[in-house]
């Protein structure tokens, strides 16, 4: 049961995996999710559907490690199956006829900008795209989305290449240029979307951010990612995932997004000691 | 002349359980058994079972007990429930077949639920080959369940037993709905619940899990894949939160959320991913059967002390009265007639303090409950560091987003004809709830026994021509 069928490593740690599933890939839509499980014990995690391929039945997932899941499902080999995997979850982003869009993100976040500018540009909007890393060692997807974007930024943190800054640097640059933005689409840590946010709500352009908290069921059950829009509470799950970044309420959803950070610090270190310590040969 | 007294239920000793999971209430001796079973009357008019949603046939079932018939029993109980063993354990007896009881007018009632549960745990392991078909032909007929909880179960047992061709979809990766994620592995142990449904399997039950009924699958798939007639058993939805200041600070759950943590995803466990955080002072906001569950869990997740506050007094709690007595055996305390107005945090973002009102009682509203109000100015604070709210559902957005042609209630309930259970897709039923809003599981069993009557019908009349 959903097998893996292709697995590739972007960057140190970033993976892009290929999965069987016919009924996913039938239905998924850019913008969408699947809740998967690596083993029967582990954790339900949500992750964006970077790419799906309806004739051949498969989804593919860029995921970056950054604690005990993901750690054990980038130890998962091609033919490998994962225990349990669900989707498409929530709603697809809405690709309205927009003529220009600022694609903004940061990090891994990249993989879930993806689809919404390739979406964007096939339905004949021009699209600037803006990738935000820390180094150049972290660049991810920058062929893909050349292909798809009428312009591509990179920036990096520590200059190492592109731009070296923040994306929002770039994004002002442009608007200050006189680009007239019909809209931003900004996909990355909540720190990123917030801060985009905030300049775009300057200059008044729509801004779209894709919000991806703790979520267990994915179905709208538990409450886990549930935020506040406008004053409202919305599930990330059902009502998202996508959200208007000028009514989302992110200092409160950064502050109970880290409740667990402690527990996954010490659970991610048992795993990789763990890994560290198998015998390679099984 | 037979004893007249309730025999005393063994249970686990507080002190002890509350450092375990294990079920809290213990299984009847055979002699307990038998002894109880001669008690009941056998009155003609049966009015305990005119209080069992599903009608079992109690005398019936507790006179096999008593005349050593305890095979007989476990058959005579199966004739009616798809889940004996769930069904003795979490009833609501005492305000159904119990509360009927005549031997209850002068002494007590007859402990059916105990008596029931005794003889299907006696039994639930035996693996019986299923009762053969009455209507083989039928067996080309498919029908679709959407959701493994009690109602989804009851409705595909049914059916199994008529002969249809059963497949359950369950959204999440296990089996069971809330009788897994939901109710606390002390109250339901989910061996039971894996063995119920090993049971429906045996019947010729099929089981997917991982399919969300409106986003994998639409209705309409479902129709081209040959199902005939479809269930739908999706459960209650979304939880309520009170949209009060404070609410997503960190350590503010909601039950849902924090009892899948731990009852479906093992959160207690070493061995197990999910994980929670260290619970402190824990505030239960809320009343009914999820808000003990909740209570007991954290008492047993080693909360530094666990406090449930609800807004009207203690006669008024929802909770079924077994389950407030265990809570309080466990160390729960209450504080009955406050109201949360705001949760305020440490400098680290966390629950901190619980600020409330105090209430008091006043009319009885359209519901025959008595109102709440706030006394005015009388406020106070409660220590917090976890604060959990177990104040209800409200409808789940997923199906109303996808199926345009599904009528749905102005509250958000699934709207069905109240006698054929049909929802205004033809061959579309629903149960449970869905269609009621959050009740009982017994409730929704219920449901499920009579959509299957109903599909069996819609079926005969509208699909299969060998029946007709």
């Amino acid at each position: 049961m959903y097998t893996i069928l292709d697995k590739v490593r972007l960057n140190q740690t970033v993976t892009k995996m290929t999965i069987q599933d016919e009924k996913i890939a039938k239905k998924a839509k850019p913008g969408q999710f699947v809740i998967l499980q690596v083993h029967e014990n582990g954790e339900r995690i949500p992750l964006t559907i970077a790419d799906c391929d309806k004739d051949s039945g498969t989804i593919s997932i860029i995921f970056q490690i950054v604690g005990t899941t993901t750690k054990k499902l980038d130890n998962l080999e091609v033919e490998d199956g994962l225990y349990a995997l669900v989707g498409p979850l929530g709603n697809g982003t809405i690709i309205s006829n927009y003529t220009k869009a600022a694609v903004i993100g940061g990090g891994v976040g990249g993989a879930i900008a993806y689809p919404i500018a390739k979406a964007l540009e096939k339905n004949g909007c021009e699209v600037h795209s803006i990738l935000g890393f820390r180094n150049k060692d972290l660049i991810i997807l920058q062929d893909e989305f050349k292909a798809v974007s009428k312009k591509v930024f990179i920036t990096t943190d520590d200059g190492s290449f592109g731009h070296k800054g923040l994306v929002t640097d770039t994004l002002s640059d442009q608007i200050n240029k006189g680009e007239s933005y019909d809209v931003v689409f900004a996909i990355g840590p909540l720190i990123m979307m917030k801060c985009v946010s905030e300049l775009t709500r300057k200059h008044n352009i729509k801004t779209v951010v894709s919000m991806n908290p703790i979520m267990i069921d994915g179905t709208g059950m538990c409450g886990g990612c549930r935020l506040m829009v406008d004053g409202k509470m919305k599930f990330a799950c059902v009502d998202g995932p996508d959200f208007d970044g000028h009514k989302v309420d992110f200092d409160e959803i950064i502050n109970r997004n880290s409740i667990y950070r402690d527990i996954e610090r010490k659970s991610y270190e048992k795993t990789c000691n763990l890994f560290n310590n198998m015998p390679t040969n099984i | 002349m037979a004893n007249t007294k309730r025999p005393v239920i063994p249970m686990q000793n507080p002190r002890e359980r509350v450092n375990n999971f294990s079920e809290v209430v213990e299984n009847l001796s055979d002699e307990m058994a038998k002894n109880e079973a001669k008690r009941c009357l056998n009155c003609k008019t049966k009015p305990c079972v005119a209080g069992c949603p599903i009608a079992i046939d109690i005398p019936r079932f507790i006179g096999k007990i008593a005349s050593g018939d305890n095979l007989g029993a476990y058959r005579a109980i199966k004739e009616y429930s798809s889940l004996p063993a769930v069904c003795g354990r979490v009833c609501p007896q005492e305000k159904q077949c119990e509360k009927n009881c005549v031997q209850g007018i002068k002494s007590d009632p007859i402990a059916i639920g105990a008596l029931e549960r005794y003889v299907a745990d006696k039994y639930i392991f035996e693996n019986f080959a299923p009762k053969a078909s009455s209507c083989q032909p039928d067996r080309l007929l498919k029908v679709a369940i959407a959701g493994s909880g009690p109602a989804g179960l009851t409705c595909a047992g049914n059916l199994a037993n008529l002969g249809y061709n059963v497949t359950v979809f369950e959204a999440l990766h296990a089996l069971g709905g809330v009788l897994s994620y939901g109710i606390p592995e002390f109250r339901l142990p989910k061996a039971i619940v894996e063995k119920e449904i090993d049971n429906l399997k045996r019947a010729g039950v099929k089981f997917e899990t991982n399919v969300v009924i409106g986003k994998t699958f639409s209705i309409k798939d479902l129709f081209s894949q040959g199902f005939s007639a479809i269930f739908l058993g999706t459960g209650a939805g979304v939880p309520r939160f009170m949209g009060i200041q404070g609410e997503n600070l960190q350590g503010v759950y909601s039950a849902n959320e924090f009892l899948t943590r731990v009852n479906l995803m093992k959160a207690y466990k070493d061995d197990y991913d999910t994980p929670i955080k260290d619970l402190g002072k824990v505030i239960v906001v809320g009343g009914g059967n999820v808000a003990m569950d909740t209570a007991r869990v954290a008492v047993r997740l080693g909360a530094k002390e666990t406090t449930l506050v609800y807004r009207r007094s203690e006669e008024e709690l929802p909770a079924r009265r077994e389950e407030i007595e265990h809570a309080k055996e466990e160390g729960v305390k209450f504080k009955f007639l406050s109201n949360p107005k705001k949760i305020l945090p440490n400098k680290n973002g966390r629950v901190c303090t619980l600020l409330c009102a105090k209430m008091q009682l006043s009319d009885i509203d359209n519901y025959g409950r008595r109102k709440v109000v706030e006394k005015k100015d009388e406020v106070f604070y409660m220590d917090a560091d976890t604060v959990i709210m177990a104040i209800g559902t409200l409808p789940n957005p997923i199906l109303k987003a996808s199926e345009a042609k599904l009528k749905f209630s102005d509250t958000g309930q699934v709207i069905v004809d109240q006698e054929t259970l049909m929802t205004s897709i033809d061959g579309v039923f629903a149960g449970g709830d869905i269609v009621s809003g959050a009740a009982t599981v017994l409730l929704a069993m219920s449901a499920g026994k009579r959509a299957a009557k109903a599909i069996d019908k819609y079926l005969k009349q509208h699909r299969c021509a060998i029946c007709k």
